[in-house]
């Protein structure tokens, strides 16, 4: 406990004692909290038969069967064309929102319109609107223009979906920005283009890149649009775990680790924006 | 950590004033912006107006031709209806009880995080990771691998601790909507956990520190200063988990299919529309979901618009 001696040498030895007892609870709630997690980990690992013992059979033999069987080696649908179809999704969509919401947020916080804050307000209200109601009008709309089953109808919703949260991140992000800096080329004769490009992004990049990979995580979870507006061929990763809801049988170590790989993008995305998750999560409110 | 931003909108006066009142600068000024506006309004704005006209027709998909006018009918039905007036209930009950469950735990655990002590970065990403599972992932997770009945990891340690004759029960079947909520409230804390962390972190330590020096107890700053401060922290909580909780599909879709009572609304729309065809109703439902989420909105935008000016007038 030399850290603690360290960092509060004022503390008495009670206050000690209990400021060690409370670390130790707090690993416990996070390792509790975790535990489902590294469970299905080790099940992923475990052969079926292993998989689906009463009570669990935690040091079984390590096998990668459950992968395989996921990736279609041994047989079965592949995951490949879902996981594309997620990643264009995400991917594009998240590139089309930058690129509306970075120049809306510069019209919001470098040189902010008349009546900004409720420009601003607008783009917040429409992310509490539930995405449900809409879903109706979408599909129909989706079915008379023959847009279903097509990836780009998913890219476009989700384009609309995070445009919000990217607009209210980026202004907080862009306003830190000195207007000084902007002036000056200005003055120098760039035009927008430019000054957005050369002189914006450098300095806001680090909050462009949290944006992009909260944009990215919230594409690539979304299931209720995937499942309405897509069939075989545009099916995303999401979708192709619906096909695990009812199976019956031996397939947990296939389950775990379909999940685990569908959540692998996830994770690296949210622990890579692990500071500005925050502030995307609460629309920008918190910083 | 702060509270949304800063001096630069103290800024804004100046700056407006400095841009002559002429047309075409204001059209400049505003054309970076429009991309964005039409694109939500057209994409995000049309369907609900859509949704509403649709709400007052008497419309099934599978007869096309037989489409008309309904007036309120399908409101009266949505409201009348047993089993969708239930999923108005279910859906209040499954969000009110996942929002304030784990706000609760949340603040448990930012209290307890933000302290010092050694790996304290290391608990704190064990306790985001739940967050970070793709929703449907998390709730196959919990249905197949913890909730299962015969080989579920909950059934299996009281099976290992309890012997032959431990209980082994049904989770899903014989407490549904806990289980459902259950999924949700793992998935929800650390959401909850990162804006009270945020709250507890912009607290003036040397507030905290005059009180200590006047002979406050743990207990009596918590109380006294750490509340009130978190209070708006709290309410951010409160609303923007109600509004992604009203929302929830994924949860209830895997875990139990909206069977056994647990169908909310987002799930009964789903249900009315894309397996019974009833498009009319379906609208209804949602006009009504829209109605209950503005009011919810209202009272957010509010607390974001506070947080906000508070900001501003820094």
């Amino acid at each position: 406990m030399a850290s603690v001696a360290t960092t509060a040498p004022r503390r008495s030895r009670p206050g000690r004692l209990r400021g060690a007892v409370l670390g130790v609870v707090t690993w416990l709630v996070g390792l509790v909290f975790v535990l489902p997690i590294l469970w299905m980990a080790l099940t992923s690992f475990h052969s079926e038969a292993d998989a689906a013992t009463n009570p669990p059979s935690v040091a079984a033999a390590l096998t990668l069967e459950g992968y395989r069987e996921f990736f279609g080696l041994t047989g079965g649908a592949a995951p490949w064309p879902a996981l594309l179809n997620s990643l264009t999704a995400s991917l594009v969509s998240t590139l089309l929102t930058l690129l509306l919401a970075l120049p809306a947020a510069y019209a919001l916080s470098i040189r902010p319109v008349k009546k900004w804050t409720d420009v601003l307000f607008f783009f917040l209200s429409t992310k509490m609107l539930p995405l449900v109601a809409a879903l109706l009008p979408i599909y129909l709309f989706a079915k008379n223009a023959g847009l279903l089953d097509n990836v780009w109808t998913l890219v476009v919703l989700y384009t609309a979906m995070n445009l919000p949260i990217a607009v209210w991140m980026m202004q907080s992000f862009l306003s830190e920005v000195p207007v000084a800096i902007i002036e000056a080329a200005q003055l120098d004769g760039a035009r927008l283009p430019t000054v957005l490009g050369r002189v914006i992004a450098p300095i806001a990049l680090p909050g462009i890149a949290a944006t992009a990979l909260i944009c990215f995580i919230f594409s690539w979870n979304e299931l209720m649009f995937a499942r309405v507006l897509t069939g075989v061929v545009a099916e995303t990763a999401p979708v192709f775990l619906t096909t695990f809801i009812t199976s019956q049988g031996l397939f947990l170590a296939k389950v775990c680790a379909a999940s685990l790989v569908i959540s692998l993008p996830v994770l690296a995305a949210g622990f890579a924006a692990q500071d500005k998750l925050v502030q995307g999560l609460s629309l920008g409110a918190v910083k | 950590m702060t509270l949304m931003t800063e001096a630069r909108v103290a800024a804004v006066p100046g700056r407006a004033a400095a841009q002559r009142p002429n047309r075409m600068r204001a059209w400049a000024t505003r054309a970076p912006l429009l991309p964005a506006l039409i694109f939500m309004i057209v994409v995000t704005q049309l369907p609900f107006v859509a949704t509403l006209v649709i709400s007052f027709l008497d419309w099934n998909a599978l007869y096309p031709d037989e489409r008309r006018f309904a007036g309120f009918a399908n409101y009266v039905e949505v409201l009348s209806d047993p089993a969708l007036r239930k999923s108005v209930w279910t859906t209040i009950l499954l969000t009110v009880t996942v929002v304030l469950v784990s706000l609760l735990l949340g603040l448990v655990l930012a209290l307890l995080l933000d302290r010092r002590f050694r790996g304290r970065a290391a608990v704190r990403t064990m306790l985001i990771a739940p967050f970070l599972l793709v929703p449907i992932a998390a709730a196959l997770m919990w249905k197949h691998l913890l909730f299962n009945p015969e080989y579920g990891l909950f059934n299996g340690i009281l099976h290992a601790i309890g012997g032959e004759g431990a209980i082994q029960p049904d989770w899903i079947s014989e407490m549904p909507l806990m289980a459902v909520e259950a999924s949700l409230i793992w998935q929800w804390t650390p959401f909850m956990m990162l804006i009270l962390l945020a709250g507890l972190q912009s607290r003036d330590p040397q507030l905290i520190e005059a009180a200590r020096m006047d002979g406050a107890s743990d207990w009596q700053v918590f109380v006294h200063i750490t509340l009130p401060h978190l209070r708006r922290y709290i309410e951010l909580g409160l609303l923007l988990g109600s509004i992604y909780i009203v929302q929830n599909f994924d949860a209830v879709f895997t875990l139990t299919s909206g069977g056994l009572g647990t169908a909310n609304l987002p799930y009964t729309i789903y249900q009315t529309f894309y397996q019974a065809h009833e498009n009319g109703l379906a609208s209804a439902a949602g006009v009504i979901v829209v109605i209950g989420s503005i009011v919810l909105a209202t009272f957010a935008l509010r607390v974001v618009s506070s947080l906000f000016r508070e900001e501003v007038s820094r």
